[in-house]
């Protein structure tokens, strides 16, 4: 080891090195078959790791709250043939694993497992799609924990929070209410599931994504092979649009003794495909949409009130909506709300500088190259793009709209989408000690915790 | 049915090591399958070096590390990281902090400069510090004081289970001594532990590898080389007697249970630690496991069960003293002794009866999966090779690590699950204070 006396740094600044030439988003190669069954199949090569990611994405719209999570949860419970522990280790043999899960646009079966387990994969999966019984004795120990865990979720200010703000969202849509209460959940019988699959879990309108170290032509082909027998043609159902958004008073959900307060704000956004979607993204990006925005930079690292704020676009199918979201100390609840509709409001009111444009910009940009550049991140992205009707190629329109949008367009979508007079405002916290900071500020509507 | 056994693949990531005049050691795995890079700079130390009176200090360090430096201003690393399309962060273990990013490969030397100002020196002042520290503070309340099961039992059980203030203290701090921090105890902190010669750099992605290697030398050659503090001694006699303990979460709305044993050093013994992994998984992987077969789906003692190596859960990242920890969720008036047994019967079960046909190899094919997928991201490989690098020498050994977990024989599974006795143990029970 040199003495340190060798290694003096050199005096005066140093200057920031430039970045190399972009590389150009490449789309990897992918293919596309629909079944003579209803059913799309997509697959996309990423030959990185020996392994293959499996994403089933089944339209569930408009299902009964309960009956729909109690399905997902006792899904994988058994077969005609086969016991939950006979379906999991048959699983764990070609190193695969499946789960299910429930929101209000769909039913989504993930897994991962060795790409040279693919077929027994795909056999498994259709086995489970095509006869999975929903036993007594699984379905009522499957009922209890979830009960447990819905217990659990309401126990915590982030799931508590989210609850309220849907409920002001949505009012009376679909989307309003996403969990289940315990008393609901109860009442769920294996025949209500048995009817439920019969009528909702077909194949018609589904899509199936396979990422990985496969040839996609040959994936299809196995897709094909396993899935080809799937049969049933139940009930589809649309969901209505989402509401316009309404702002008004603003809802306190009172938590007694809360250390914190959960600061949530929601306000309107676009579909992927709206023109303006892109530079709703960049001024998102620019309030509160990464670390180096304005939100973060004033109420995190300027006045310490939080540890992480966020704000991002949620797409679902029947609308999309911002959400910014804060966990703020107590005692600076009020100034942490006059911070962020500063905030919001001098997006909204004054245009961007080039430079926080140019920024977000590449932030944008450079994040789309890296979800792709996992298996795992390839098959998130591209089952959810296929369930809103999109491809994989929409990554490359998407980044070229993202790469023309302007200062003015970047203005005028902060104007029309993140104006503070257009939030909805939900604060979970200790209302006896908020409410005067709160209130202060605007119009306050109390509410006991649920 | 005769179990057949799947064929455990590997990966084959080229490593380049090499260290500079300074001391700093350099892993280079390139793979230009995406044009992303994974960058990381792992420092050996974490919590366990913490001086008495500072707890939560390694952590509060970590944020100072993104406040300024010698040639940045406060929030440029942000801005420079994302403006390159990047994404960032840090994280303090018990044994090391880290920190990373991932970026688009045209930004790589850009990274480089950003790592080696800081760790020339960070801008130390007293407002910073004040900044982060009520930053600190409402990640504590975020993760640990406003939600149920705060810190369990990460932070619970490592004080039942040692004695000594490295191994037994909380890791996050208290707000006492995360209040009384001082600049100089910055400054003191960094001059000994963040030394080019206490850490290594690792690279992994688009990259080739001379251009590479010069950019670290044009970068991190001139950093003033400082050697490695000694890293003292952390061992703690294993239990003789089993240890319970119990505590009212007053958010929590059901009761919960932890227990851990002490496992031999997972450096120095490898290859007696690594059936513990393997046992781990078998007891817990998914639903054809052996405890939740039996604790969830049989006897409904249990709604979730978890196990793993180290109280972080990376089994790969730890050094010794560390443990075998398994965790459950009871139902509503659960009872946490007669979980507590089951455990114990069934290990006692596995000791002496042995494995189901099958049971081990698809528990391995299984654990290759999670394995080969944790380092398909650039950055999961840059960590772990950084880490491995530093406890080890040996950052190559990830892409050993699915076959010889592969190779871990029956025999030793039992072995290490007769071990695994209620004298040895360490519990930490959490009582329901938020039942209604």
């Amino acid at each position: 080891m040199s003495p340190a006396t060798a290694t003096t740094a050199p005096t005066g600044p140093r200057t920031l090195p430039p970045l190399g030439p972009t590389r150009k988003l490449k789309v990897p190669k992918q293919a596309e078959r629909t079944l003579r069954n209803g059913l799309t199949v997509i697959a996309v090569r990423r030959p990185a790791v020996p392994l293959v990611e499996l994403r089933l994405w089944v339209p569930f719209g408009r299902v009964h709250l309960a009956r729909g999570a109690m399905l997902s949860q006792t899904m994988l419970s058994g077969t005609e043939s086969m016991t939950s522990v006979q379906i999991a280790a048959e699983l764990q043999k070609v190193g695969g694993g499946l789960s299910a899960g429930v929101d209000p646009d769909r039913l989504m079966l993930s897994g991962a497992g060795l790409v040279t387990g693919l077929d027994r994969m795909l056999e498994l999966l259709a086995e489970v799609l095509t006869s999975a019984s929903y036993p007594s004795d699984e379905v009522s120990t499957e009922r209890d924990r979830l009960v447990d865990r819905i217990q659990v979720a309401q126990s915590q200010p982030a799931h508590l929070a989210r609850e309220a703000l849907l409920k002001r969202v949505y009012g009376r849509h679909p989307y309003a209410t996403q969990t289940p209460e315990p008393g609901q959940i109860r009442a769920v019988r294996p025949a209500a599931l048995r009817t439920l699959h019969s009528e909702r879990v077909h194949p018609a309108g589904a899509q199936l994504v396979l990422v990985g170290d496969v040839q996609p032509e040959k994936a299809l082909d196995a897709a094909e092979r396993a899935l080809g027998g799937w049969a049933g043609a139940g009930r589809t159902a649309e969901l209505p649009a989402t509401p316009p958004l309404e702002p008004g008073p603003l809802l306190l959900v009172d938590r007694p003794g809360s250390v914190q307060s959960s600061l949530r704000i929601a306000l309107p956004a676009v579909s992927r495909t709206d023109p303006d979607h892109a530079p709703l993204q960049l001024a998102n990006l620019i309030f509160g949409g990464y670390f180096s925005s304005r939100w973060v930079e004033n109420i995190r690292e300027d006045k310490g009130y939080t540890y992480g704020p966020h704000s991002g676009i949620e797409h679902s199918v029947a609308g999309s909506v911002l959400v910014a979201a804060a966990e703020v100390a107590t005692e600076v609840t009020g100034p942490a709300l006059l911070e962020t509709t500063y905030e919001l409001g001098r997006l909204a009111s004054l245009p961007p500088k080039p430079e926080e444009l140019e920024q977000a910009r590449q932030y944008a940009l450079g994040t789309l190259q890296l979800g792709m550049s996992t298996q795992a991140g390839l098959a998130a992205l591209t089952s959810a793009y296929a369930g809103n009707g999109l491809r994989l190629d929409f990554l490359a329109e998407y980044a070229a709209r993202l790469a023309k949008a302007s200062i003015d367009d970047v203005a005028q979508a902060a104007a029309r989408y993140l104006a503070p007079a257009r939030a909805a405002i939900v604060v979970l916290g200790d209302a006896e000690r908020i409410t005067p900071g709160l209130a202060a500020l605007t119009t306050v509507h109390t509410e006991p915790v649920s | 049915m005769a179990a057949r056994r799947s064929r455990i693949p590997a990966t084959k990531y080229p490593v380049e090591r090499f260290t500079l005049d300074n001391g700093l050691r350099v892993v280079l795995t390139p793979d230009r399958s995406a044009p992303v890079i994974g960058v990381a700079v792992v420092y050996d130390v974490g919590i366990r070096s913490e001086p008495e009176g500072r707890t939560g200090f390694a952590h509060l360090f970590e944020h100072l590390m993104f406040q300024g430096s010698e040639n940045l201003e406060k929030l440029a690393h942000f801005r420079h990281v994302q403006g390159a399309g990047g994404t960032f962060n840090g994280s303090t273990h018990l044994d090391y902090t880290d920190y990373f990013e991932t970026l688009p490969s045209n930004a790589l030397e850009r990274a480089l400069f950003l790592e080696a100002d800081r760790m020339r020196g960070p801008r130390l002042t007293e407002e910073n510090l004040r900044n982060q520290v009520d930053v600190v503070k409402e990640e504590i309340r975020v993760n640990v004081l406003n939600r149920p099961y705060g810190g369990f039992p990460w932070l619970t059980l490592p004080p039942v289970m040692f004695d000594t203030f490295p191994n037994a203290h909380d890791g996050y701090g208290s707000f006492d001594d995360l209040e009384s921090a001082t600049v100089a105890d910055a400054a003191d902190f960094f001059r000994r532990y963040y030394a080019s010669g206490n850490a290594v750099l690792a690279v992994s992605g688009d990259i080739d590898v001379a251009e590479a290697t010069e950019l670290v030398n044009r970068h991190f050659g001139d950093v003033p080389a400082r050697p490695a503090p000694v890293r003292p001694d952390f061992t703690e006699p294993d239990l003789t007697a089993e240890r319970r303990t119990s505590y009212t979460d007053a958010l929590a709305p059901l009761p919960a249970v932890a227990g851990a044993w002490r496992v031999p050093d997972p450096v120095t013994d490898f290859a007696g630690y690594l059936p513990y992994v393997v046992l781990a998984e078998v007891l817990t992987d998914g639903d054809a496991s052996r405890l939740v077969e039996r604790l969830v789906q049989r006897d409904r003692t249990v709604t979730s069960l978890g196990g793993y190596l180290g109280f972080m859960g990376d089994p790969f990242d730890v050094r010794d003293p560390t443990a075998l920890l398994l965790q459950a969720h009871l139902p509503p008036g659960g009872d946490v002794d007669k979980v507590l047994r089951t455990i114990d019967e069934e290990l006692d079960r596995l000791a002496s009866d042995g494995l189901t046909d099958g049971e081990l190899a698809r528990t391995q094919a299984r654990m290759a999966t999670h394995l080969l997928r944790d380092t398909d991201a650039v950055l999961g490989r840059a960590l772990r090779m950084a880490v491995l690098e530093q406890q080890r020498g040996e950052p190559g050994l990830l892409n050993e690590l699915p076959r010889l977990v592969g190779e871990v024989t029956e025999e030793q599974v039992r072995a290490a699950a007769a071990t695994l006795r209620p004298e040895r143990r360490a519990a930490i029970e959490v009582i329901a204070g938020g039942a209604r």
